[in-house]
Formats: structure tokens, sequence, C-alpha cells
């Protein structure tokens, strides 16, 4: 099983990045966690629904790279309220084309940290709704890690047992979300 | 008052015209707007005999029609009917009751694999000879559903207070039917 993972921060030192690496720890040994590189987001243009049908690289790769998962775990930082406009631009990219767009019925769950005391908790919350309208089958959980520079450690993960606990029950439940969407495919 | 009893539905075997047929919903939208959609391939049977009338249907998720396609497209999705999961609706009678032109029919619905008692109410016509020497009956039927208990869930919240979607959706069904 191979679960696309997405820091939503871009940026080389993201808190996001290492919490996707301490999510990647709790995982079982037959799930591989493939890390999306920041580029990939990054070089994506601004989504424009004239430009839908045209064969852009980036945006090829970024629907490829989600095509190829049979999941995926998105972590969030927040931006002034809300989903950092790099990963929602990303999102838009994969709601389309209507006809096939790649995030349509896969299994996708939403984590996410911030340095204040909420945790990115709008972010989660916005990125589950626009995952769903764009069709994802969106595990509906959230976790918000508040002050993350203090509960990440950079080598040694997570150092809240309660955080961990409810890090290893989302991701216990994408992966349920995951099988049970290939059993009913079988 | 006494209700006729199922032998009152015309005896035979109906089966249904589709193309004078229909099947659509209606929900409460925005709080103030009544949303309308549609569902274009469906089956009905309606089996009445000695021992009863049994009316018996499905519904092709896939065939949703509304007036946008970003908003098609998420009906079909996790959120709303979960098309990749649970492709049809379905419907099974337990009970047709007939009183004049009336008719009452308890049944089991599921939808996106959840199925619940339901109880329409609506009118039934006495068959007619069509084009062709076929046998037809019409039937209108009407029944009001809660969505959350069918798993259709989504809402989101307005501006000012209040959510998009009513919980309440009223199901339709106008059938033409034709002896077999």
């Amino acid at each position: 099983m191979r679960i696309l993972g997405i820091a939503g921060s871009l940026r080389r030192d993201s808190h996001n990045r290492r919490l996707l690496r301490a999510a990647a720890r709790l995982l079982p040994p037959d799930v591989e966690l493939v890390e999306l590189d920041p580029q990939a987001i990054k070089s994506l243009p601004h989504f424009d629904e004239d430009d839908e049908d045209l064969e852009i690289p980036a945006v090829e790769a970024w629907r490829d790279a989600l095509r190829e998962a049979d999941g995926a775990l998105f972590v969030t930082p927040e931006y002034n309220g809300s989903v950092p406009g790099s990963l929602k631009n990303a999102v838009d990219w994969a709601s389309r084309p209507f006809s096939d767009p790649a995030l349509r019925n896969l299994p996708v769950a939403v984590i996410g940290a911030s340095t204040g005391m909420f945790g990115a908790v709008w972010a989660q919350g916005d990125l589950r709704r626009a995952l769903g309208l764009a069709g994802a089958r969106v595990v509906d959980r959230e976790l918000p890690v508040p002050e993350v520079h203090e509960t990440l450690h950079p080598e040694h993960g997570l150092g809240d047992e309660d955080i961990e606990r409810e890090l290893a029950g989302i991701l216990a439940d994408l992966v349920e979300a995951i099988r049970a969407r290939r059993a009913a495919r079988v | 008052m006494s209700i006729d009893t199922t032998a009152a539905v015309p005896v035979g075997t109906w089966r249904l015209d589709p193309i004078h047929s229909s099947a659509s919903f209606s929900v409460k939208h925005m709080v103030v707007a009544t949303f309308r959609g549609r569902f274009d391939e469906f089956d009905v049977t309606l089996v009445s005999d000695e021992s009863g009338a049994r009316l018996s249907g499905t519904v092709e998720v896939d065939s949703l029609v509304v007036k946008d396609e970003k908003l098609a497209g998420h009906m079909r999705s996790p959120d709303f009917f979960d098309l990749e999961r649970h492709p049809q609706i379905t419907f099974e009678s337990t009970a047709v009751r007939r009183d004049g032109d009336d008719l009452y029919v308890d049944g089991e619905l599921t939808v996106k694999g959840n199925t619940h008692p339901v109880q329409a109410k609506g009118t039934i016509t006495d068959p007619v000879v069509g084009l062709g020497d076929s046998e037809r009956l019409g039937i209108d039927l009407e029944t009001v559903v809660d969505r959350h208990k069918f798993g259709l869930d989504w809402n989101a919240p307005l501006p000012k207070g209040g959510t998009v979607l009513a919980d309440e959706v009223k199901l339709h069904v106008e059938l033409e039917l034709t002896k077999a």
C-alpha cells in the first residue's frame, strides 16, 4: 500500500514536513509513505479554468503522483486562518477535469501543525471541505498540533503521547479506508 | 374510514415506461430556495395478484442530473451518494394499499447502503388502453426522508447562521406502467 504524503508548507525547515515524517514512523510495515517533493506544489501555475485542457508538465506530474497512490496524507500549516494558497491551488488542479479528477474517491486524511495555540485547526477544516468537494474520500477526523516547535523533536518525533495516539488513530482510519475501497473494487 | 384492500390495485405485472416517467428529489437550499434534481435511469415493477401488490424499483445513481456539473460531480462523491461504492438506490414495498384514487406504499428504501422504512403517499389511476392496445396505469408517489439516516451528511454553514442544505428531502416518482 502506498500513501502519498503532502506537506503544505514549502519552506526548507517546515514543521509540517517533520510532522509528516513522524506520521510515516507510525504506519504499519506494509504501508509505504512516499513524500511529495515540495517543488511539485511550488512549480504549479495558478489554477486557471482556461488552461484546464492544456498539458502542463507540472500539473500532469502532480495528478500522476495522486493517481499512483492508494491514498494521501495532507499535513497543512495555517496562514491567516486558512489553507496555504499553494496547497489550495494544488487541490484545485487535482479536482479537474470533472470527467476524471485525480482526487475523486481517493482516501485522504488531513492533519496539521502550527507554532501557535490552535494547531492549524481552521486550515484543516477548510482543507477537508475542499477535498470533499473535489470528490475525495475524506477521513472525518482532525489532528491539531499546537506549539509544534515545542512538541515535535527534530530527530525523536512527537513528544506528546496523546497527540501520537490520535495521529496513529487517524492513520489507522486512512489505511482502513484504503483497504475498504480496494475490497469494494475487487 | 375503511381502506380498500390490495386487491384494488389492478391485477397483473406492470413494467415501467421510462420515457413517460420521472424520479426526482427536492431539498431546501440556502434556507429559502428549493433545489431540484432527478435521476434519468431507473426501473420499477408493480406486481399485483390475489396475494396483494408489490412495488419495487432501482435507480442508477450515475444518471443523476442537476444543472451544474461541479455539483453533479460532488453529489456522486463520497460526501453524498458515493457512486463508486453504492451505484444503485433500491426500493422494495412492504405494504401497498389503495383507497379510491389514493395510494399508500410502505417499503424499505436503500440509499448509500443504508436501509430504512419509508411511507409514500400519492395517487393511482385505473388502467386505460393506450396506443398499440397496451394497458397502462399511472402512479404518482411522494415521501419525505431525513437524508442523514442514509449517510448523506454533507452540509456547510452560512456566514450569518444556518446551513446550506436542509435535512429533509422530498422524493417524487411519476410512473407510467404498462401491463406485461
